[in-house]
């Protein structure tokens, strides 16, 4: 099936497009370019059965989105197949305007604030809402199946909305979410009789309490994942029993922390066919008699694949999570706060591990043991745990990544916090492992340079961006200079996301990157000293991208209206939480969003943001609608 | 040319900006950096804490005290949460605080909400690392040991046990350490 639509992108002639100008097309009253048409070989007299029965096969929204800009009909034809619609900016389009292109939609994936909002740089209230998407959808596509929402501001009405008007509603995976509480979740799980996947990943919820688990009505057996583990409170065992043992085709269940560890061997019991399994709390007394049995439990999870929750994991019940081991290809620690000896104890025993989330209490020596171990590793993440504030001596240092490195050659995305790091460990890092498609690493302390050489971490990275030639997504930090961002925008060619914080000393930087990295489609910046001549002079740059976030940056307000004039389908925001009483046009803002647009200026800003009007004489427009 | 106007601003803007930096790097960045570390002047003044010498590896800018930087380290704030939670839930209700002393090669945990004032605290922590603490004099802070209790409070900063009313001390304090021979007489005489 690949190789058809493989087929297809190699017989085009035409440059790939970007998601946008295929709205653009379908915007101007579906005219199309002239040109298309000549060069493209098939006519419009080819069957649109046939077309339809071939884009069947095209599943990657990047390739449909090709398709759609070769000509009318082809773009016709793909709209009405569409069934997952993905849209990575919820202001990018119109909901309406989605809601009418794609007929067969089935599957709605949103993203809302940007990135850095998971790190509190953008004040509460910025946006980034559900409803109008839930409105629009739930009047024009009653079919809708699933939802998918990432960072977004979603309310009990929205879920009461999904529950009431898509009949055969099947999924509801919120990530990051907010604004909404246990009672819509009750609505949804009351209602949704075709309800297959409910996961609440790392939201926040007000919790009224844990009856919401009991609102799923009897006769629901279609669950298929069940995530509460960001919730606070009890959920009644009894109903949790009752519907796991109704529900045969359970593969996921991540419970939250406040189901006790003594009573996890009851449910389990009655789901023994989980691939995959979240614990809630890992840390009550159990006597040796529940010891023995929780151990069994586990040991009759067959097709266990992935592990998560373990909070406040006790080392003396790792031995009770060895039979799991052997067949685990993801692993999450991260909220395990055991020690190396005790994770050493447990990864040594996991070799089939695809994916690993760990504190960084696995300190180097750990680390080594995966590297010896885990030859399967694909993905890694450390977290700072905090210890080292504790002064507790916590031994992670560049070695241990070095190490992983060498050892796991199917590694290709690591997230790694480190005190500090040398130019030395990221040369190695990026000799041993050139497939890295995904490398972020975070040098905790700001503009911490090589501790051995005192030299910037120029070279390091320089080594990373060289070698890893699929590079998509790179986190940089430590002591960084212009000529860093100079290697970046040379040798990142297929870098599509970036976040900077902390570096670079001019507007060179910001230039290296904007006319370097032809993919880039999500950059990040803070605390970097430059700003508007690099940003005016890239401009037609950022209408390519989907997002570029700066703040404590040097942009000044004068170039934040030059640059919202300049292109007509950027949105260029002002977040200002302390505004001044006045504003000169070389009066620097707190934080510019610019993200490129067809729906225009969006109306639903707080007071805090002002979004650059486009005519100069207006300047700023705050179109603010609440 | 208009840019150059704004570039000039910027250059005035820079100089009075708040920025961390190494020293030398940014105009602002050395000022900043010792504003940080002079602590407050109706506090007594700060004993050279050894950690950081002691510490192999750590960089200059590792000294105490970090200034608190909006979104960094990048964690977001579910994982911060979660891990907080862990912390105050394993200790129970009450007010725990690390105790160290000079020499002692082990740790202490205690819980402050058990005592009711500083008298109490004392003789706990005499008892618990088997030494005396000597007498307390408001100006001239302890005599008569060789010991002196310090602890840090909330703003990093290493203050005399005894210098604040106890409720307040109860609330601030974020661990405590008992300073052992010369170093604590700098403390213990200072103004």
């Amino acid at each position: 099936m690949a190789s058809v639509s493989l087929l297809f992108v190699t017989l085009l002639s035409v440059t790939l497009y970007i998601n946008i100008k295929s709205f653009i097309l379908w915007d101007q009253s579906q005219t199309f370019l002239p040109s298309l048409s000549d060069s493209v070989l098939m006519d419009r007299r080819f069957p649109f059965k046939v077309l339809e029965h071939i884009f069947s096969f095209v599943d990657s929204n990047e390739d449909r989105n090709s398709v759609s800009l070769v000509c009318k009909s082809w773009f016709e034809t793909e709209r009405r197949t569409r069934k997952r619609v993905f849209v990575g900016n919820c202001y990018a389009v119109s909901p309406l305007k989605v809601a009418r292109r794609f007929p067969k939609m089935r599957s709605l994936t949103l993203k809302g604030k940007p990135h850095f909002a998971d790190y509190n740089l953008v004040p509460d209230g910025w946006g980034g809402y559900a409803w109008p998407w839930i409105e629009a959808m739930a009047a024009r596509r009653p079919l809708l199946e699933e939802i998918r929402l990432k960072r977004m501001v979603v309310t009990d009405e929205c879920l009461e909305k999904i529950a009431a008007s898509f009949r055969d509603f099947k999924s509801l995976v919120l990530t990051s979410c907010e604004g909404f509480s246990t009672d819509g979740i009750a609505a949804i799980a009351s209602t949704c009789r075709k309800l297959r996947n409910l996961e609440l990943r790392e939201c926040i919820v007000d919790d009224l309490g844990g009856d919401w688990l009991s609102y799923f009505p009897e006769t629901s057996t279609s669950l298929v994942s069940l995530d509460f583990s960001c919730l606070d409170s009890e959920v009644k065992l009894s109903d949790l029993e009752r519907l796991l043992s109704r529900s045969p085709n359970l593969k996921s269940l991540k419970l939250n922390r406040s189901v006790t560890l003594d009573v996890l061997e009851s449910l389990l019991r009655r789901a023994p066919q989980l691939v995959e399994l979240g614990t809630g709390s890992f840390s009550d007394e159990l006597d040796p008699e529940e010891i023995s049995k929780l151990t069994k439990a586990l040991s009759e999870l067959k097709q266990l694949k992935s592990l998560s929750g373990l909070w406040d994991l006790l080392p003396e019940y790792i031995p009770v999570l060895y039979s799991v081991c052997p067949r685990l290809t993801s692993l999450n620690l991260s909220y395990a706060t055991v020690q190396m000896p005790d994770l050493i104890d447990l990864l040594s025993r996991c070799s089939k591990l695809q994916k690993l989330w760990v504190m960084d209490l696995i300190e180097d020596k750990g680390l080594k043991t995966v590297a010896l171990c885990c030859k399967e590793l694909r993905e890694l993440r450390v977290f700072p745990s905090g210890a080292d504030l504790d002064e507790t001596d916590v031994t992670l240092t560049e070695q241990g990544l070095v190490s992983v490195s060498e050892g796991c050659q199917k590694l290709e995305s690591v997230l790694y916090f480190c005190v500090q790091f040398t130019n030395a460990a990221l040369v190695s890092i990026a000799k041993n492992r050139p497939n890295f498609r995904c490398f972020r690493l975070c040098v905790m302390e700001p503009f911490a340079p090589d501790y051995r050489t005192q030299q910037p971490l120029d070279e390091g990275f320089k080594a990373i961006v060289e070698r890893c030639k699929d590079l998509r997504r790179l986190s940089v930090s430590g002591l960084l200079t212009d000529k860093a961002f100079e290697y970046i925008g040379v040798h990142a060619k297929k870098l599509r996301m970036l976040s900077i914080a902390f570096a670079g000393d001019s507007d060179l930087m910001l230039h290296h990157l904007l006319s370097g990295c032809e993919s880039l489609k999500k950059l990040e910046i803070r605390d970097c000293p430059f700003g508007d001549t690099a940003l005016l002079e890239n401009a037609a740059k950022l209408e390519t991208m989907r997002s570029l976030w700066m703040s404590s940056c040097f942009v000044s307000f004068g170039a934040c209206k030059q640059l919202s004039q300049k292109m007509p389908r950027l949105n260029v925001e002002v977040i200002d939480e302390h505004p001044p009483k006045t504003r000169p046009d070389s009066s620097p803002v707190e934080r510019i969003y610019i993200y490129r647009t067809v729906a225009g200026p969006r109306l639903d800003t707080p007071e805090f943001v002002w979004t650059i009007h486009k005519k100069p004489e207006v300047g700023v427009s705050r179109l603010a609608i609440r | 040319m208009e840019n150059v106007g704004v570039c000039d601003e910027f250059v005035n803007l820079k100089a009075t900006e708040l920025r961390l930096g190494l020293p030398g790097t940014e105009d602002g960045g050395e000022a900043e950096k010792q504003k940080i570390s002079c602590g407050r002047s109706n506090k007594r003044a700060l004993p050279e804490t050894e950690k950081d010498i002691e510490s192999t590896g750590k960089t200059e800018t590792a000294s105490p005290p970090k200034a608190q930087i909006v979104g960094w380290p990048p964690v977001r704030s579910y994982r911060k949460n979660n891990i907080q939670t862990k912390k105050n839930e394993s200790e129970g209700q009450g007010m725990y605080v690390k105790v160290s002393m000079d020499g002692a090669p082990y740790l202490r945990k205690i819980d402050l909400t058990v005592y009711k004032q500083y008298s109490e605290l004392m003789k706990s922590l005499e008892n618990m690392f088997k030494f005396s603490v000597g007498e307390y004099f408001e100006r001239e802070g302890y005599k008569g040991s060789d010991f002196v209790p310090t602890y840090e409070d909330k703003d990093g900063d290493w203050m005399l046990v005894g210098d604040v009313p106890w409720e307040m001390f109860v609330s601030s304090c974020k661990r405590l350490r008992i300073m052992k021979g010369s170093e604590a007489k700098g403390l213990g005489c200072s103004v």
